[in-house]
């Protein structure tokens, strides 16, 4: 089993069959990461490289050990730490790595669109860990498969995705893979963290939170980009946080066993109140762990192409 | 040197749009007319099955020289220039130094001789440097030869900047032309604000960004009664606005350029850098806009903004890669699809592409009139041919109608009475 291509760039191009299959092979691959070995020889004789032009943890250490679960080598390249401060452009740093005969070059970049660019012109594979405000697609997998293992169908399923969706690549990848699944996708923040035609992707869109939580079964939190201030977005964070943080109030509009996702960091306090974020509903941890799998099985489904 | 062009349709908008042969004599035009003799001694140039028009003229290039030669010199570029049928080109003033003083100016003509292919016709700055600030000196600019003023690449956004550069221009008569962008409203984008954007999650430039200047700058044009050109229109909002200014009688001219009129945001889709081009490529509505103006007259000329980069600032991400594409190669063959979608005839495409952006500037070309400088194209309309970057003379590379199968080529042109090309 394989997924047929090279890279993975985006949720967008993947059908439903592409996506079921990851899920699954990745349900195989959590029960490797429940043993107490939590290795298999997979990748053995592979090089992954972690490209990471923006800072991270999370991301980076979940490929880093999905890659090590599946015995391959990794190397972990920060952009600051490189020859990127001198000047380098990405097509020259890539072609270097991949001159190490790299296999998967797994890559974060503030460009949306960088690791499209690097695919065209590599032979190693390309996975996308978030590029710009364009996608992320292993998040919107991992973030499936903690769905799926919580709550079974898909269809008909009621999500509201609340916050900056104008520059969030988790927002995109999770619209464009939960639409494809089925599921019904409220998006909600203020008018001016909306994008153009939003709604032409398949979901409705609200501008109160209150009715945006209305029924639904899941809630997902946009982390609030305080770094992207500046630009005015929003008056001020006290307001934001008055109008748009999730409060155990508002948990009661929606479905009694209604889940709550985060892909991180959370802003205690801002987009989440601490005792959401810590409560029985938060299915923010489960989406770490799961990452790890689903990082696996994309690994070994893209290796499988070639 | 005498050349007899015969055999072919002749067509110089509003003079002349049938068969005729053309007399050229000492560099200009003789004699126009139907079974001109070849006088002795003559070079004959067999038409048949071609049209003879005025050469092209292009309001708006970037040659890159001096400063950026990696990308384009005034030799390729007006290489580029005569392979696409354009006799006479008028270079923004956005070159490294900027051409904002006589000596710039001179440096440009001098090459631009030294190259001896199509006409140059350097644009100064509105202001020093083009940062926007202090008038550049307009009257020397004049005297050294340029013919209009623009911070191209940079709108003016100092709306009494803007005034002053209207109202002091009158006493040179020369045409302010400006770039319209409120830097506020594009700030960090890099494509059309609309759908695509939304999906490929890139900071998008409103068709506002456009609208709000152009606005802005037909005021000041009411103002003050200076001439004022507008470069590169992308928008349904400027075509609009454009046309009630002129039912009013404000001075105004403007230009569009065959990807504002041909291609839409679904181009960038892929991260296509060859799709970026400041303004950006916009909607369905907006192209069908462009075309409207062109046809109604709101719209003045084809210009084609060309603006060569090198290969590795394309080869890049989006969001870091140069706006611009080259467009001197193809601006022919782009316009005439127009004529076959019924939108344009023949003769409005050609008077696009000669007599209209010449009397914008105040140009004495893109005529075949008895005592103009001979300066002209030979077209086959019917030949098909693939667009091959590789095949270009220009040094950039940089479009995206890389593989477009077009009907209608550029087979001689020729300046002065000289053939320059092939």
């Amino acid at each position: 089993m394989s997924l047929k291509r090279k890279d993975l760039l985006g949720i967008q191009d993947l059908t439903v069959e592409e996506i079921q299959l990851v899920l699954e092979t990745a349900e195989s691959f959590k029960e490797v990461t429940g043993r107490e070995i939590k290795k298999v020889p997979t990748l053995r004789g592979k090089t992954v490289v972690n490209l990471f032009f923006e800072p991270s943890t999370r991301t980076r250490t979940s490929f880093e050990l999905a890659a090590k679960r599946l015995s391959a080598d990794v190397i972990n390249f920060a952009a600051s730490a490189s020859s990127v401060v001198k000047g380098e452009t990405l097509l020259d740093t890539a072609r270097n790595i991949e001159a190490m005969q790299a296999d998967f070059i797994i890559l974060r970049h503030p460009a949306a669109g960088a690791p499209n660019i690097l695919a065209r012109l590599l032979r190693a594979s390309v996975i996308n860990a978030g590029d710009g405000g364009h996608e992320h697609p292993t998040q919107a997998l991992l973030d499936l498969y903690t769905l799926q293992e919580k709550k079974r169908a898909f269809k008909g399923l009621r999500l509201a995705i609340v916050g900056d969706i104008a520059h969030s690549r988790v927002a995109r990848s999770n619209i464009y893979a939960l639409v494809k699944m089925g599921a019904e996708v409220r998006v909600a923040g203020p008018p001016t963290m909306m994008p153009q035609e939003i709604e032409r992707l398949g979901v409705t869109l609200f501008h109160n939170l209150d009715e945006a939580l209305r029924g639904v079964d899941v809630i997902m939190m946009l982390r609030l980009q305080l770094e992207r201030q500046g630009i005015a977005l929003f008056p001020s964070i006290r307001e934001y946080s008055r109008l748009y943080c999730l409060t155990p109030e508002r948990m009661k509009l929606a479905t009694p066993d209604v889940l709550v996702m985060h892909p991180g960091p959370i802003n205690r306090g801002v987009e989440i109140a601490p005792e959401v974020a810590d409560s029985v509903s938060s299915v923010i941890l489960d989406q770490v762990t799961n990452g790890v799998a689903v990082r696996m099985a994309v690994l070994y489904l893209l290796s499988g192409a070639k | 040197m005498t050349v007899v062009i015969h055999k072919g349709r002749v067509i110089d908008p509003g003079r002349i749009n049938g068969p005729a042969d053309v007399l050229i004599q000492d560099g200009k035009i003789a004699q126009v007319g139907k079974g001109l003799a070849v006088p002795p001694g003559a070079t004959a140039l067999d038409a048949t099955g071609k049209w003879v028009l005025p050469g092209f003229v292009d309001l708006h290039v970037h040659l890159r020289e001096p400063g950026f030669e990696y990308k384009e010199t005034i030799q390729t570029g007006t290489a580029a220039a005569v392979a696409g049928g354009f006799t006479s080109v008028c270079c923004m003033p956005n070159t490294s130094p900027v051409n904002d003083n006589q000596s710039v100016t001179e440096f440009i003509l001098d090459k631009a001789r030294a190259a001896g292919l199509a006409h140059v016709f350097p644009i100064g700055a509105i202001t020093k440097g083009s940062e926007g600030k202090e008038l550049a000196e307009f009257g020397e600019l004049k005297d050294a030869g340029c013919v209009a003023v623009s911070d191209d690449g940079k709108p003016v956004m100092n709306g009494m900047v803007m005034r002053r550069a209207l109202e002091y221009a009158r006493a040179f008569n020369l045409t302010v032309v400006d770039h319209c962008e409120c830097l506020h409203l594009s700030e960090g984008g890099g494509m059309h604000e609309g759908l695509v954007a939304t999906e490929l999650g890139l900071s998008g430039v409103p068709a506002a960004a456009e609208d709000v200047m152009v606005a802005r700058n037909l005021a000041l044009a009411e103002l003050t009664g200076g001439r004022l050109h507008l470069a590169h229109l992308s928008t349904a909002g400027s075509v609009r606005m454009v046309r009630e200014a002129k039912a009013r009688g404000i001075k105004v001219t403007a230009e569009a350029c065959p990807h504002h009129f041909l291609l839409t945001d679904e181009a960038v889709r892929e991260f296509n850098t060859n799709a970026k081009m400041n303004p950006p490529l916009r909607s369905r509505k907006d192209v069908d806009a462009i075309k409207a103006g062109l046809k109604d007259g709101t719209i003045d000329a084809i210009a084609t903004d060309h603006a060569p980069h090198a290969d590795f600032e394309k080869l890049r991400e989006f969001d870091y890669a140069p706006f611009g594409i080259v467009g001197l190669e193809t601006a022919w063959g782009l316009a005439l699809t127009l004529v076959d979608e019924g939108v344009l005839s023949v003769e409005q495409v050609v008077a696009l592409l000669t007599v209209q952006p010449a009397r914008t500037f105040g140009l004495a070309k893109g005529t075949l009139a008895v005592g103009a400088d001979a300066d002209v194209t030979i077209v086959d309309p019917d030949a098909q041919w693939v667009v091959e970057p590789e095949q270009f003379r220009s040094k950039g590379r940089n479009t995206p109608f890389a593989g477009w199968k077009l009907k209608g080529r550029v087979t001689t042109t020729i300046v002065g009475g000289r053939v320059v090309y092939p």
